[in-house]
């Protein structure tokens, strides 16, 4: 199978150049992930990100074909040859498919994402009613693997000044959650021009989502909750 | 160095909502227009002069352009802030952006209403 994987050691490289590279896979070869295996052990100079290899740990983010995603649950049989391999776009390249993420997640901090509650924990556990807990599905499963954010054009122009899509889900996930109290200092956080609206629902977030979650209709929630403070 | 990023201006949704508002001013006029071109089908200057004197009319078409100029308003502070990195050029865009708005919406109260 046939591959062109992007190449760049900025401490070397005066610029980025596509290594192509020809792999007799095995009947075993069934994600993408298995083939960059196979590849690095012709070719161990070739860095990137791996960890868990079953779509849980968010380490294998790239951008495949021109699309983002998890190289571990990208089936080699939907692919079409040439594979392209390139980082994923937006973020500082540290060596070949692996990127900067400190942007993405200096973001993700800056929405505080742990509960906020005043009140003393009891003695075992917050309870929520299984409504409540109904609530936090479809946001708490991100794993922070950066497909969506890095996809999203306002996130490329102004990553230091939008959270991105990521962080916004998370953002809501807290707003979501009936044990967290800071719902307020949350929207106020968020109401501002370049940290939630810079998002003109372009919904490229949506469309790469590898766990199939839905940041724009997180961010649409946000948006209601404050027009429902305001009006 | 860090490099510290100052946000929180605290507006936001206002403009986000009054795009959306501006964009619905618009879209029922230009119904409007249409369906009174299609029924009244005003054909010559006589015609669409006899239209613009109703009282009414202006003020729907005053409407529409104050809609319009607000909705470009939002669109191009928009795109300054994706594209326009630098603080003093974006502010004075959006200042030249803001008197060439203000303008035109003078400019189309003095067309409506020197329609005698
Ligand atoms: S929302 Fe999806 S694409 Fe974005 S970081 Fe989370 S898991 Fe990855
Ligand atoms: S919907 Fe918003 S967050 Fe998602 S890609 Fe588009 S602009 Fe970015
Ligand atoms: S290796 Fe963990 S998500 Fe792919």
């Amino acid at each position: 199978m046939k591959f062109r994987i992007y190449r760049y050691d900025p401490e070397k490289d005066t610029k980025p150049t596509m290594k192509e590279y020809d792999v007799a896979l095995e009947p075993t070869d069934r994600m993408l992930l298995d083939a960059l295996v196979r590849i690095k052990s012709m070719d161990d100079s070739l860095s990137l990100r791996r960890s868990c290899r079953e779509g849980v740990c968010g380490s294998d983010a790239m951008n495949i074909n021109g699309k983002n995603g998890l190289a571990c649950i990208t089936k080699l049989a939907d692919l079409k040859e040439p594979v392209e391999l390139r980082p994923l776009p937006g973020l500082p390249v540290i060596r070949d498919l692996i990127v900067d993420m400190s942007q993405f997640f200096k973001q993700y901090h800056s929405i505080k994402p742990y509960l906020q509650n005043a009140e003393p924990a009891p003695e075992k556990e917050r309870l929520q009613s299984p409504t409540d807990r109904l609530e936090l599905d479809g946001l708490y499963e991100c794993i922070l693997c950066a497909c969506c954010s890095t996809s999203c054009p306002s996130f490329w122009w102004n990553p230091d000044k939008f959270v991105g899509p990521a962080g916004l889900l998370a953002a809501y996930r807290f707003i979501a959650d009936s044990r967290d109290q800071a719902t307020n200092d949350r929207l106020d956080d968020l109401e501002d021009p370049y940290r939630l609206f810079r998002c003109h629902s372009i919904m490229n977030c949506v469309d790469v989502c590898p766990k199939g979650l839905n940041p724009t209709r997180a961010i649409g929630k946000i948006k209601e909750i404050m027009i429902k403070r305001m009006v | 160095m860090v490099k510290r990023i100052p946000v929180g201006a605290h507006y936001g949704l206002r403009d986000w909502l009054a795009q959306r508002v501006t964009a619905i001013v618009m879209a029922v006029y230009s119904v409007l227009m249409m369906l009174i071109v299609l029924i009244e089908r005003p054909s010559n200057y006589g015609t669409w002069k006899a239209l613009f004197s109703h009282q009414w009319f202006r003020l729907a078409s005053l409407l529409f352009a104050l809609s319009l100029f607000w909705h470009a308003w939002i669109g191009v502070r928009d795109i300054l802030m994706d594209y326009v990195k630098s603080t003093a050029v974006r502010l004075a865009l959006q200042i030249l952006v803001i008197l060439a708005l203000v303008a035109y919406a003078l400019w189309s109260v003095q067309i409506l209403w020197s329609i005698q």
